[in-house]
């Protein structure tokens, strides 16, 4: 198994359907659909022996893949999975079918290239999570904002060019700032073994003093807490919730809010973790901000799919949180959480779009007694709440729990204030349930409304899989990511004490204003 | 291991869940009752087996656990679904399963004409399983997927009858005032891990006394946080407002999950943890005050109410309460002997409840019924043994539970306890006793219509009445006062509760036994003959009183305004300030900045564009011109 290039394929099988798929006259819908969800369900099932290839407990990149790429640069095309990307890829490839899966109806216009965009953004979303050259990281990153445009920008809403604007802006504000100190990482290494490289290996072994750090940390930080979003960087995230069509929605929540959480355990935290220890106190505070504001202003939204754009900032926060407990429970918690924000959020965004395809609204007061006409729905949509509020015995629990155990050990107020998000989820998510599914059908429209088709009973049947498998047995996944968590702290703390020893740590006057002058700035 | 022992038990209900699922729609309303009411039963029948497994086995090691597999395990974290059989599970589990499955009968006649047959018991089930986790799981945190289980099943039960708006909205209030409690819970769990590094009760038990001194704050703050939880799932002030709401749920789910089973979670789980709370006595004094609080307070609320329902709720936190006054003196023996008592009259004064209604075309009002003694005999007949029972009359079982827990009270010095306890047991006894004869007996206040359709219920509903009212009637003997060695119930429970600080507290006196026992039964019978006067021989009596205590009346009519008072503090502010959050500061302040820094640009750009005229000779002087300062500059070097 070990020269077939795995990692290379996975990446590029969906670019290569895309550009199959514009080779169809943009006529023949069915085949096009169908050539689709071939590529997609190929991927998944091309992505679904990692799950047992995987050996946890191996330190280093698996399924490695390194050739020169730009050797001027001394970039290359390096890449490599461990118990954490294999997750996410997993994660990517299963929605990804869901998504194609859900779009046949919803999708009319221009189908040939809606296909072709999704496919390419999972070509870019899978290459983010398995390049460990950070030259290609930051291609992969910036190749998955174009196709994500598009789909906001062409199948999105009435005000989807508002809408793809500002995601596209803010991303790429913060991707600049990325790439800067990309850049330099790349000269201080460069400077200091003379050699030209972006491998992360080679930064992961970069002595980077304190006083550096916290810059450079700032950089990769604030194009991740974007990507997350933390609080107060949240606001590109509902409007373009809003405006995307379903599939978009289900991909940016479910996927590309994870680049964030990525970034910060693959790049910010290893490669920083001075600076991040040092920023630790604005980061958690952001993050229980988060939890609560997101929660809070969730529970007004009046339209269904802002409310649970809100709902992942308050769900995200918990990622933030328990990875920087920065300890076992928190970071698998943290980890656990991705996932089930991603089985569940991406979900929620199904189940708003099987109504909104029926009656082309998604604002609660025009809905009201749907179980009634829709049962099944009912019953599903009951069951991905549950997830999202966390109720033991599905996903959510999991991961909840472990961050707020994680939290506690490292400062048990963190957790007060965060356990605080349990009720608050509660309150918002029945409360709209109450609005959306009990009482009578108060709009004559609703009355005949139809109940899921077979097609969108098979989307929602693995998603209820995965919701009680995690939930009564999360083993097999927490025991796949365990080992690459714990390295990735130790990574950490060893780094830590390195650069705490080196001598440029002591010397008074270039450590401290960096460090003392950006807390007054942000305020 | 043979067959399983423990396991099982929960798993079959489930099993029935998902069979139901799968092919309910082929079964059929028999078929589904079958199934539904077969896999309780037999769970009862495993239960049965265990438990006489259970008592086969020597006193001194009666504990079976059995671990089905490792839950999670993360770092130095790790929760098994396992499960304990000791003899407080012993009990719980023999009265859920053994009520559980009376009430799954009685339910087949009840919910006949329901369309929604099928998903009632599919969630009647769901509980089922819930609740037997809870009383079985040998750690908090499987505890704990029962805990909130039981208050999923809780929130779908009470909101069955979903288009009614008022049951969704009753639904959703007992869910959140759960996770109220839960996010206590929850913390409390942490805690205990954080300090204990357990969170197994064997393990954490032994472990606790070594890590937590006596009366320390660490300890103390973690009991007083379960014991919020405790407050959420079985109703206690300041959480017990949802209860009585809970009322709009179908009668056998109030009978099930809102008085036998689900709601005395609570004083089970401060039961199961007795070693930590006697570890904290300002937390186990809490307990004590609150319940005693509670059952007084929600008494004096259930005089006033006139829906049949609601006032066997508010007796329903009144008795709850009575509990918990027991766990919170150190009685624990005795709060678990009145929760099973109660599990039995109770439940029975919901389902007679439900069958008054039943019979009344959906009736709940009292002022509408009367005279229904000779119309109803079966119903009226199992239903007086019920209110006796839970009057403390004796020999009937409520009387023995209910002496039990205030002699131990008085006997461990808590006498203001005590005192509030016997004013509510008056208190009790004089409004059973008003329901019972507004209900059955005086002249008939019936509607015309309602007479009419006036009618005996079926056998499956009239059989577990009739079941039950034996179990109330002679279920107290177990625990007969006054016996060499401790009466029966408290040896069964003696493994579990031994060196309990209140079982052995100083035993009192024949003589103070008996006058406590006289007062006791003297409150009850003043409170029956209270309402006997009022609401039977003198007919204007109840308006005088009413127009005499008009402040207390309104007090108690309206709740005494907690309702309104929560919304005001907490609700109303929480919202206002959500819309304030959305409106102001992310549309207005961050998007705002956002929006400028965008307009900003475009500003600028625009500026630019005046630049770019497209005219060559426009762009030959800039380029003349930019030319020319970097000549200037590179001179001026």
């Amino acid at each position: 198994m070990a020269h077939v290039p795995w990692l290379t394929l996975l990446i590029f099988l969906p670019l290569a359907g895309a550009a199959l798929i514009m080779l169809l006259p943009p006529s023949r819908g069915r085949a096009i659909r169908g050539l689709a969800t071939g590529v997609a369900a190929a991927e998944l099932v091309l992505s679904l022996p990692l799950w047992w290839l995987l050996v946890p407990g191996q330190t280093g990149w698996q399924f490695e893949e390194r050739h020169p790429w730009l050797p001027l640069l001394g970039a290359s095309y390096h890449l490599g999975a461990d118990g954490i990307s294999v997750m996410l890829v997993l994660l990517t490839t299963v929605l990804s079918v869901l998504a194609v899966v859900g779009s046949y109806t919803a999708v009319e216009k221009r189908a040939r290239e809606f296909y072709a965009s999704l496919l390419a953004l999972e070509t870019g979303m899978i290459g983010t999570f398995l390049a460990i050259d950070l030259l290609l990281f930051y291609v992969f990153w910036e190749a998955m904002l174009v196709p994500m445009y598009l789909l906001i920008g062409v199948w999105g809403g009435p005000r989807r060019v508002y809408a793809a604007i500002k995601f596209f802006l803010y991303t790429m504000a913060g991707s600049v700032l990325m790439l800067v100190a990309i850049l330099s990482l790349y000269y201080m290494n460069r400077n200091l073994t003379g050699t030209a490289t972006f491998d992360l290996d080679a930064f992961y072994r970069l002595p980077i003093g304190p006083a550096q750090q916290s810059l450079l940390f700032l950089a990769f930080a604030v194009a991740f807490a974007i990507k997350v979003p933390m609080f107060p960087f949240h606001t590109w995230l509902p409007d373009a919730h809003v405006e995307a069509p379903t599939a978009g929605s289900v991909i940016l929540a479910a996927i590309l809010l994870k680049m964030g959480t990525f970034g910060f355990i693959r790049y910010a935290i290893p490669l920083f973790p001075v600076a991040s220890a040092h920023w630790a106190p604005w980061i958690v505070t952001l993050s229980i901000v988060g939890i609560i504001y997101g929660a809070l202003v969730a529970m007004v939204q009046p339209d269904l799919k802002k409310l649970v754009a809100y709902s992942s900032v308050s769900h995200l926060g918990f990622c933030m949180l328990g990875m920087y407990a920065m300890n076992a429970q928190g970071l698998a918690g943290s980890m656990m959480q991705m996932i089930n924000h991603g089985i569940s959020t991406g979900a929620l965004f199904m189940l708003v779009g099987v109504v909104y395809e029926r009656r082309h609204t998604r604002m609660i007061a025009d809905f009201g007694g749907l179980w009634k006409p829709l049962p099944v729905y009912g019953a599903v949509f009951l069951v991905v709440m549950l997830s999202s509020i966390g109720l033991p015995g599905t996903n959510g629990f999991i991961g909840e729990f472990l961050v707020l155990l994680g939290v506690f050990r490292a400062a048990p107020l963190w957790a007060v204030l965060a356990a605080t998000g349990v009720i608050l989820s509660a309150v918002y998510m029945l409360w709209m349930f109450q609005r959306v599914m009990f009482g009578p059908v108060t709009h004559a429209e609703n009355q005949k409304l139809s109940d899921l088709t077979l097609r969108e009973r098979l989307v929602f049947a693995p998603i209820i899989l995965l919701i009680f498998w995690i939930g009564f047995a999360p083993q097999p996944f927490l025991s796949r990511m365990q080992p690459a968590l714990d390295h990735t702290l130790e990574l950490a703390n060893q780094r830590k004490e390195r650069s705490l020893r080196m001598p440029e740590a002591r010397a008074p006057g270039t450590a401290a204003p960096v460090a003392d002058r950006a807390p007054g700035a942000v305020r | 291991m043979n067959f399983p022992l423990l396991w099982i038990i929960p798993a079959l209900p489930l099993a029935a869940v998902g069979l139901n699922l799968l092919i309910g729609d082929r079964l059929g309303k028999r078929g589904t009752a079958w199934l539904a009411c077969g896999a309780v039963g037999l769970a009862f029948a495993f239960a049965v087996r265990a438990v006489l497994r259970l008592a086969g086995l020597p006193e001194a090691d009666r504990t079976i656990v059995e671990n089905a597999y490792t839950w999670m395990r993360v770092g130095d974290f790790s929760a098994s679904v396992a499960f304990l059989l000791d003899p407080l599970s012993a009990v719980m589990c023999l009265v859920v399963t053994g009520v559980g499955f009376l009430i799954h009968v009685y339910s087949v006649g009840y919910m006949a004409h329901d369309p929604s047959f099928r998903r009632f018991f599919l969630y009647l089930n769901l509980f089922m399983f819930a609740m037997l986790t809870l009383v079985l799981a040998d750690n908090f945190l499987l505890m704990f997927v029962g805990w909130e289980g039981v208050g999923l099943c809780s929130y779908l039960l009470i909101g069955f009858w979903y288009e009614r708006p008022s049951a969704a909205e009753a639904g959703k209030k007992a869910f959140v005032m759960n996770r109220i409690g839960d996010f206590g819970f929850i913390l409390g769990m942490l805690l205990l891990f954080a300090w204990a590094g357990s969170l197994q009760y064997d393990r954490l038990f032994a472990i606790a006394p070594h890590v937590f001194v006596k009366g320390a704050a660490a300890i103390t703050i973690a009991t007083l946080l379960l014991f919020l939880g405790a407050t959420g799932k079985s109703a206690q002030i300041p959480l017990y407002t949802w209860l009585p709401d809970a009322m709009e749920g179908p009668t056998p789910v109030s009978a099930l999950i809102h008085a036998a089973t689900m709601v005395t979670a609570g004083v089970y789980m401060v039961a199961r943890c007795h070693p930590l709370f006697l570890l904290a006595p300002a937390s186990l004094e809490t307990v004590a005050v609150v319940g005693a609080a509670t059952a007084l307070f929600a008494a004096t609320i259930g005089l006033a109410q006139n829906d049949i329902k609601r006032v066997l709720a508010y007796s329903t936190v009144s008795q709850l309460g009575y509990m918990f006054m027991a766990c919170g003196v150190g009685a624990f023996t005795a709060g678990i002997f009145h929760l099973m008592t109660h599990a039995f009259f109770k439940a029975l004064l919901f389902l007679g409840a439900g069958s008054v209604i039943h019979a009344l075309s959906d009736e709940q009002d009292l002022r509408r019924m009367g005279g229904l003694a000779g119309k109803l005999p079966w119903t009226h007949g199992t239903m007086l043994v019920a209110t006796l029972a839970i009057a403390g009359i004796p020999p009937l079982a409520g009387f023995f539970s209910k002496d039990e827990i205030l002699s131990r009270a008085f006997a461990s010095g808590h006498s203001g306890v005590w005192l509030v306890g016997l004013v509510g047991a008056a208190l009790t006894a004089f409004y059973m006793f008003r329901l019972y004869i507004l209900a059955f007996r005086g002249p008939s206040r019936l509607s015309h219509e309602a007479e009419h359709h006036l009618h005996e219920s079926p056998p499956s509903m009239i059989i577990p009445l009739v079941v039950l009212a034996a179990l109330s009637a002679v279920g107290g003997l177990v625990g007969q006062p006054m016996q060499e060695g401790g009466h029966l119930f408290e040896r069964w429970m003696r493994p579990v509760f031994e060196g309990a600080g209140g079982e052995a507290a100083a035993p009192l006196s024949p003589r103070t036994e008996w006058t406590l026992i006289a007062l006791s039964v003297a409150a009850a019978a003043l409170g029956i003959y209270g309402a006997y006067r009022t609401y039977l021989v003198e007919p204007g009596l109840a308006a005088r009183l009413r127009e005499r205590l008009r402040a207390f009346h309104q007090a108690v009519l309206h709740k005494y305004w907690i309702d309104e008072l929560y919304d005001a503090l907490v609700v109303a502010p929480v919202y206002h300030l959500s819309q304030r959050l959305w409106r102001f500061w992310d549309e207005r302040i961050v998007d705002g900045m956002v929006n400028g820094v965008a307009y900003t640009f475009e500003g600028v750009s625009a500026l630019l564009r005046l630049f770019q005229t497209g005219f060559v000779g426009t762009y030959a002087l800039f380029f003349t011109l930019g030319v020319l300062v970097i000549l200037i500059e590179l001179g001026r070097r």
